[in-house]
């Protein structure tokens, strides 16, 4: 087990299609991931990062492991508060399953060290964007506290 | 109709079985083991248990139904993660968000009247 980590498991009323685009596509993301988008050609090994509304790279990495409407795994490292960054790579799991008429996706982020202060801002972050995932998907509307850049540009 | 990250309405049959799942002592003890140490495969939960193999695999999965635990593949081992929606939700649902701050405060102000605190 991972010295340090974060799991969360949400319920959607949507299809996995759709939960698949809505975690990487920027006109979703834009809009419940604080004003983000990714970059990435989206295969196993190419470089991946998220970028604010101003175009500064927030997190980076690389894409470990994808299976469409199914399974992303992502090496993950923050690229803002140097204490952090200097905690190197974390990884993050996105699996998603249809179960009944609603799909669940299970979130797990996590880094092999101790007390990891990234996990635990992570950790800070996650439930908020996810809700808001959740509410885009199923009402149209996103939450508004994690539709403006938290750079406020 | 109120809904919660379950996707249920606060009293469908998904939070039955979060009640359900949590009022066997059993399934209690295997969430706290899953909170000193969460990603655990099922050998590593069975160890100290004092139960069989199966009867900690029956455990594991009224609480998987519940979503109290999720399970991911970590290559060819299947760890358990404790997941803290549905009690999250549950505390949500009847302390309610203005009552966090209070709450919170109290094991704190316990541990500094007994003189535990570490500063």
């Amino acid at each position: 087990m991972a010295e340090s980590q974060f799991l969360y498991v949400i319920f959607v009323r949507t299809t996995p299609e759709k939960l698949w685009r809505a975690l990487i596509e920027p006109e979703f993301t834009r809009r419940y991931w604080f004003a983000t988008t990714q970059e990435s050609a989206w295969t196993a090994g190419a470089p991946w990062c998220i970028r604010f509304a101003d175009g500064r790279t927030a997190d980076s990495g690389e894409v470990v492991e994808i299976e469409p409407e199914r399974k992303l795994v992502l090496k993950w490292r923050h690229e803002v508060q140097p204490e952090l960054t200097a905690e190197g790579y974390s990884r993050l799991t996105f699996e998603i399953a249809q179960q009944g008429d609603v799909v669940k996706l299970t979130v797990l982020h996590e880094m092999d060290r101790k007390d990891s202060k990234f996990i635990q801002a992570a950790s800070g972050g996650w439930p908020i964007i996810l809700s808001s995932l959740k509410s885009l998907l199923e009402t149209g509307e996103s939450l508004e506290a994690t539709s403006k850049s938290p750079t406020g540009r | 109709m109120a809904q919660n990250a379950l996707g249920a309405d606060f009293d469908a049959p998904e939070i039955d079985r979060v009640f359900k799942a949590l009022a066997a002592r059993e399934r209690r003890l295997l969430l706290d083991r899953l909170r000193a140490g969460s990603g655990q495969t099922l050998g590593q939960l069975c160890q100290g248990m004092g139960m069989t193999r199966q009867a900690v695999t029956r455990h594991l999965k009224v609480l998987e139904d519940a979503a109290l635990v999720a399970t991911l593949w970590r290559g060819r081992e299947k760890l358990h993660y404790l997941n803290p929606v549905p009690i999250h939700e549950i505390a949500e649902r009847w302390i309610g968000k203005y009552e966090h701050a209070p709450l919170d405060a109290l094991p704190e102000l316990k541990r500094k009247l007994e003189g535990k605190g570490h500063g």
